[in-house]
């Protein structure tokens, strides 16, 4: 048990008036450790939200560093950021919203000679990563290690997530595998409204804190979509599957891997668009 | 004439009609972006081809999203 002073006890009264919650959810909440990968559109107000909820470690995986476009929706960081570390400008941030929250920071990308070793020290892993191999590593490493995490991605208007807990479909129940390189959109395709990365990041950060309070029903074995051109949200029953290369009875997917992912390079975007 | 739900919606379409059929009908940009799941249960892409609808059946499109930090 956590002995909250007065002052965490204001700070956190609006959820311990929940009768879902209460001060031993929040006890939950204080004793939590998150490791959020990407501090990108979907981990940043992932890390804030759950800086906010009080969490009790958080961890950032992210090597890069602050891009001017990347302000458009990655919100924990500002414009003197630019330039700067991601994880140290999210970090500042982090405990600038509330100090009590502790901050590991791994500068670096996940890669399949880290992964396991990263998440080993939380409890809960969120994706909020921009490419397919990361979204595959974050998938098996977590089956692997009987972790659970909250999946998300997004694309122009659309963004979906599910939630895996040990025994739940994972992300290779649906989507096998990488899709090809090529069929990745290219940049003018792709896009997304900032927003969008807002609207996913807080549903993925409610997972979080669902999982550790133990309310309600998580995504799990469900994907949630949505388009916010028409704001239509549609829940897909998703099923764990014999054949899951991962998780299905023949595996053969037994150890993590380093997929190729094909850049999208804007310089050539600028040049095409001319 | 048989009626098939797509994404939540109601499709008419024209029997026989496989999956990859439906993927050209509906002018699916990247077919190799979906994994498609008929009456929630995963369809193997190697199965596209073969795979034939019949009256009632409910598809969903799921889409590849890679998105979040870039």
């Amino acid at each position: 048990m956590y002995d909250f002073t007065e002052e965490e006890l204001n700070r956190y009264s609006r959820h311990i008036l929940l009768k879902d919650v209460g001060v031993e959810g929040q006890e939950r909440i204080r004793a939590a450790k998150v490791l959020i990968v990407g501090a990108g559109g979907l981990g940043a107000p992932v890390a804030m939200y759950l800086a906010a909820a009080g969490i009790g470690k958080i961890g950032i995986v992210d090597g890069d560093v602050v891009d001017l476009s990347n302000l458009q929706r990655q919100i924990i960081h500002t414009t003197p950021d630019v330039g700067r570390y991601k994880v140290e400008s999210a970090k500042e941030t982090i405990q600038a919203i509330n100090p009590s929250v502790e901050v590991v920071t791994h500068r670096d990308f996940l890669m399949a000679n880290n992964a396991l070793d990263i998440i080993s020290d939380y409890d809960f892993v969120v994706d909020g990563t921009d490419n397919f191999p990361v979204k595959f590593l974050i998938n098996d490493a977590c089956v692997m290690a009987g972790k659970p995490f909250s999946h998300g991605g997004i694309l122009r208007f659309e963004g979906q997530t599910f939630t895996y807990v040990p025994g739940s479909a994972c992300y290779r129940c649906t989507f096998d595998g990488p899709p090809p390189a090529g069929a990745v959109p290219t940049c003018s395709q792709a896009g997304v409204l900032g927003a969008i990365a807002g609207m996913l990041g807080t549903i993925q950060a409610a997972e979080t804190l669902k999982y550790f309070t133990g309310v309600g029903e998580l995504l799990t074995n469900k994907l949630l979509t949505f388009n916010a051109k028409t704001m239509d949200f549609r829940k897909i029953n998703l099923k764990r599957h014999d054949r899951c290369p991962l998780c299905g009875k023949n595996p053969t997917v037994t150890h993590l891997i380093d997929y190729e992912q094909a850049t999208c390079d804007l310089a050539s975007h600028k040049a095409s668009n001319k | 004439m048989a009626n098939i739900i797509v994404n939540g919606k109601k499709q008419e379409v024209t029997l026989p009609l496989t999956l990859v059929d439906l993927i050209k009908l509906n002018d699916i940009l990247q077919p190799d972006m979906v994994s498609i799941q008929v009456n929630e249960e995963f369809v193997e892409r190697s199965e596209f081809e073969t795979f034939t609808l019949k009256e009632g059946d409910q598809v969903d499109f799921l889409y590849f999203m890679g998105g979040g930090a870039i």
